[in-house]
């Protein structure tokens, strides 16, 4: 048994009560929880090192500069990328994906070019497709899953071919937790065609040691706010000679080499990425995040999630016209379930949940062509980190009792 | 918090048993309303005959407090005047606002006397995220009655 209960106590919002009921945060995979560690080092870096980074001559300008490079250090080495010029800091997954589709995707796409994704995509790796797809002439083509809520690969192979220019998956289902092999799934891309494969790590970074250098994909991208860091802040991962060809998506200060009236040149890999002033004191709170993940060490989150996830899907299964929808190997998904409760709406499961501090996602999870395939228009959603424990699971079990007393269950 | 405000009986009947599903035998003036946010969806259609509304047809899928309002709404309103359906509505909508605290001309001595079923909705003001939801039908309400042909 990985135990972690040791670290609720870093994080103490936790200590809050609502509604009488201490609260149990059951909702990490929408957004984590923050340590201490990671408030009092951005608390730290804006009372005693702030100033904007990379322009200025003067010495707190060259603290707060180190302390950004150093952020992008600790980030490529947490995924084991090959140089600190992979990592590019945006805004978060979003907007990493956003800038992929709009630069990578107008340069590489021609009508009748495929896109290839998913059906469990998060709207953010699925919605800057489509605007694509629409702008260049390309084909969005959907892999479907298997009845066990896993990736169909033999889909996969039948639909990759060297129509497929782009590639882009989610690394852990936001709805499902489901975790498609992206190994295997590299080799089957980079075999049957050019494409390359874009992971989204939204939730996986949070919650899996990844090696870029031996993971399969061509990009990655993550947001600092599901990994116990804030919000505002994101990666972009890219493989070198990619991020070199890749043309910016945005333009503006930190980005150029020279500028003139009609034409400009752009600065090196990672800065061509980031123009304007980037999330500073953000890049701080997710080096300290980082690091609090290392502490705790990826392979023990892991174990952790694993554990736990065991354990809910376990209980879970004990109540009665309770569905779950994921795989039912735990080892092929993460901590995030999915469910319905009989005819009792997900909105309500939610609420009579609150009413007892327990907090859950209730609706579609941006994810509305996973639920249309499902046939479902919402569900009740419980996800774990790090700071999650049993009494977490028992708590949210006897909510789901008392739902289905409420809604009188029990009398049919 | 008290949850039995929110699931009275009366609500959950509603959401299990929605009154009138059945399409309108001649079309009438129709709306449609969703909430994003939860998935909550209402389609409605109204037969206006001179100043009344002589038929409602109400069907949708969502969550407990939508439904169940959505069906009593549609029992509330049929054969009644816009006039009537203004002021049914007015009163309905203060009963959600949570600054008219309640307001809604109620009389507690004689629960259900001046909005029916509808006031068992009452609990809900107490749950602020589930306003949106009783007050769905409502707005969707508004929209068909504009749509409807003015007498």
């Amino acid at each position: 048994m990985t135990d972690l209960s040791h670290l609720r106590r870093d994080f103490p919002i936790l200590r809050r009560e609502d509604y009488g009921h201490p609260v149990v945060f059951l909702d990490s995979a929408a957004s984590a929880q923050k340590p201490v560690p990671v408030l009092e080092s951005m608390d730290r870096f804006y009372r005693s090192q702030y100033a904007n980074v990379h322009r200025g001559a003067y010495k707190l300008s060259q603290e707060a500069t180190e302390a950004y490079e150093d952020a992008r250090r600790r980030v490529a080495s947490f995924v084991n990328a090959g140089s600190p010029d992979e990592i590019i800091f945006t805004k978060g997954t979003t907007t990493a994906l956003n800038g992929l589709a709009s630069s990578w995707g107008i340069d590489h796409l021609e009508p009748g070019d495929r896109i290839v994704l998913s059906l469990m995509e998060h709207h953010a790796n699925l919605v800057p497709w489509q605007l694509i797809a629409k702008r260049t002439g390309a084909e969005l083509v959907y892999i479907p899953l298997t009845s066990e809520f896993e990736l169909d690969l033999n889909a996969l192979r039948a639909t990759i071919d060297q129509r497929v220019k782009i590639v882009s998956l989610t690394g852990m289902s936001n709805v499902l937790g489901t975790i498609p092999p992206i190994q295997q799934i590299s080799a089957i891309v980079h075999a049957q065609s050019e494409a390359i494969l874009i992971v989204d790590g939204a939730q996986l970074v949070p919650h899996l040691p990844v090696d870029v250098q031996s993971f399969g994909a061509d990009f990655l991208a993550f947001s600092a706010h599901k990994m116990l860091g804030p919000t505002g802040i994101g990666v972009l991962w890219g493989k070198p000679e990619l991020l070199e060809e890749m043309e910016p998506w945005e333009g503006g200060g930190e980005m150029i080499a020279t500028v003139g009236l009609y034409e400009s040149t752009w600065a090196p890999v990672p800065q061509k990425f980031e123009a304007g002033t980037p999330p500073i004191a953000e890049a701080v709170g997710l080096a300290a995040a980082v690091h609090y993940l290392e502490e705790i060490g990826m392979e023990a989150v892991r174990s952790h999630d694993l554990e736990l996830t065991a354990y809910a899907l376990d209980r879970l299964s004990e109540v009665p016209d309770l569905i779950q929808y994921g795989p039912t190997d735990v080892t092929a998904r993460g901590g995030v379930i999915s469910f319905t409760l009989g005819d009792v709406h997900p909105h309500d499961i939610a609420t009579i949940l609150d009413s007892r501090g327990i907090s859950v996602r209730a609706g579609h999870h941006c994810a509305k062509p996973l639920m249309a395939d499902l046939c479902l228009a919402a569900t009740a959603r419980a996800s774990f980190h790090v700071y999650n424990g049993r009494e977490d699971v028992d708590a949210l079990i006897a909510g789901l009792h008392e739902a289905r007393s409420l809604f009188g269950l029990d009398e049919g | 918090m008290a949850l039995d405000e929110l699931y009275r009986e009366v609500i959950l009947d509603h959401y299990r048993n929605p009154r009138n599903r059945q399409p309108l035998d001649e079309p009438g003036a129709h709306a449609d309303g969703h909430n994003p946010l939860c998935g909550d969806e209402i389609s409605l259609d109204i037969r206006v005959e001179g100043d009344t509304v002589t038929a409602v047809s109400i069907v949708g899928r969502g969550c407990s407090i939508s439904q169940s309002s959505a069906s009593m709404m549609s029992e509330a309103i049929k054969g009644k005047t816009r006039q009537e359906i203004a002021d049914i509505t007015a009163r309905f909508k203060a009963m959600m606002d949570i600054d008219t605290e309640g307001d809604a001309g109620l009389d507690p001595e004689r629960p259900g006397s001046v909005l029916g079923d509808l006031e068992a909705l009452q609990g809900v003001r107490k749950f602020p995220v589930r306003i949106k939801c009783a007050n769905l039908a409502w707005t969707t309400l508004d929209e068909a009655l504009s749509r409807s042909s003015t007498p």
